[in-house]
């Protein structure tokens, strides 16, 4: 019993593969030999060291966090949603990262040269601890579609990226959350390049009780994290 | 609260962390105006063991440098033990993580300040786990780090055991002692005749 891992395999009948042609940035960078297996001495190393220290009290809060003359363009938003492992355990005061493009589909970042302006008051970053019961909750933007150069008139729907350590070292996340009913989504190599029945998990959903009345509407996205390996023993707790 | 038997849809999958994570996941470095949590920086002077600086390119099947990956190391200290407190932290001065990003040094290099970890209690080998992500990646990749002056530790390591014998000399760091100090090298190959190794963890 020692040495089996305490945490559950990367999944990946949902996992995309490290090939996926129509995603054109992959043939040049995916590993192209088979993984080799390292389960059991990597079980037990812990997510790196941070807490609530390093977290700014406006980290969560893109519609503050960058202020500098104003407040940001856009649709204001709440996204927000639960942090549990495979068996339904929530993932407490785990770091949750956030960043994102403004409302016109425009990244600060230094390379995106997209023709749409950016925000003086929008960076776009943000982050923050899940709380007693796993929960996060993010104020910001809702982010635009932009253009990419993957196939002729590619778009990229509009999307929020996510960062995610959970408990683990080999718990690492790094994921893409999608907005419900978008048309763009059928058409992104990205998105599509997970299994049907499984990509839906990158869609929020709309809800009403997550909505700030008055202020912001709300979107749930529930993450789920690899981890605890089922055994006997522990499906009986 | 949570229900201890009620079924989730499953693990989220990946998406690829894209080009454009600088400003969220590493801003100091690329100076975004927001401040990272984690940097290139793993000890400091007062931390002990053997200061090195670990450091590489990333590159595609072409033998191209890639300027936009994302670069995780985890490892543990002299003494083979993993910081797991803010107060072991702040008194070794070793915060066991570090994370840059590619895109500001010449030629898609990485670079980190660290000391040299120690074999781990369990008889592995020095080592350091890393991750890597990057446009073009839809899951991040698993791999990890030996010294190329740890000829016995290494032929005893489990891991290492488990790879091929001829694709070994992929995840060895190269040793220079040069004016500065001591340096590692370890370039990450994403393809071709000597694709570095990656785990599945």
């Amino acid at each position: 019993m020692a040495d089996l891992p305490r945490i559950a395999a990367r999944d990946w009948t949902s996992q995309p593969a490290y090939l996926h042609p129509a995603y054109k940035s992959t043939p040049l960078r995916a590993p192209s030999r088979p993984l080799v297996p390292m389960r059991h001495t990597l079980s037990e190393l812990a997510q790196p060291v941070y807490g609530h220290e390093d977290i700014g009290e406006l980290d969560h809060d893109l519609t503050r966090n960058a202020a500098v003359n104003g407040a940001p363009l856009g649709e204001r938003i709440v996204v927000t949603g639960r942090v549990t492992d495979e068996g339904g355990r929530p993932l407490r005061h785990t770091l949750v990262e956030l960043w994102q493009c403004n409302a016109a589909g425009r990244y600060v970042h230094a390379v995106d040269t997209h023709d749409a302006p950016l925000d003086p008051n929008f960076l776009g970053a943000g982050r923050t601890l899940t709380d007693g019961e796993g929960r996060y909750r993010f104020l910001t933007i809702k982010p635009g579609a932009y253009p990419w150069g993957n196939h002729p008139n590619a778009w990229r729907p509009n999307h929020i990226h996510l960062s995610l350590f959970g408990e683990h070292f080999a718990s690492r996340l790094v994921t893409q959350m999608y907005f419900p009913g978008d048309p763009l989504l059928d058409l992104d190599p990205i998105y599509r390049s997970t299994p049907p029945g499984v990509r839906e998990r990158l869609v929020s959903r709309f809800a009403l009780d997550a909505t700030e009345p008055g202020f912001a509407l709300g979107y749930v996205f529930d993450i789920v994290l690899r981890g605890p390996r089922q055994t006997p023993m522990e499906t009986q707790r | 609260m949570s229900d201890p038997t009620a079924a989730t849809p499953g693990q989220t999958p990946s998406q690829t962390v894209g080009p454009f994570f600088a400003y969220g996941l590493v801003p100091t470095q690329y100076g975004y105006p927001f401040r990272s949590l984690f940097g290139g920086v793993l000890a400091e002077a007062r931390t002990p063991g053997l200061p090195i600086v670990l450091t590489g390119r990333v590159l595609d099947a072409n033998g191209a440098p890639i300027g936009d990956a994302l670069i995780e190391i985890q490892h543990a200290d002299a003494r083979g033990r993993h910081p797991r407190s803010r107060a072991e932290v702040e008194e070794s001065g070793f915060r066991g993580f570090g994370r840059v990003g590619t895109g500001t040094l010449p030629d898609g290099g990485y670079a980190f300040r660290t000391i040299k970890p120690g074999a781990t209690p369990d008889g592995q080998a020095p080592h350091i786990d890393v991750i890597v992500s990057m446009r073009g990646l839809l899951s991040h990749a698993f791999t990890r780090v030996y010294f190329d002056d740890e000829a016995a530790a290494n032929a005893a390591d489990p891991v290492l055991a488990s790879v091929p014998a001829e694709r070994r000399g992929t995840l060895l760091a190269r040793r220079s002692d040069l004016p500065g100090g001591t340096v590692y090298r370890f370039d990450i190959r994403m393809q071709g005749e000597d694709e570095t190794v990656f785990f599945d963890v």
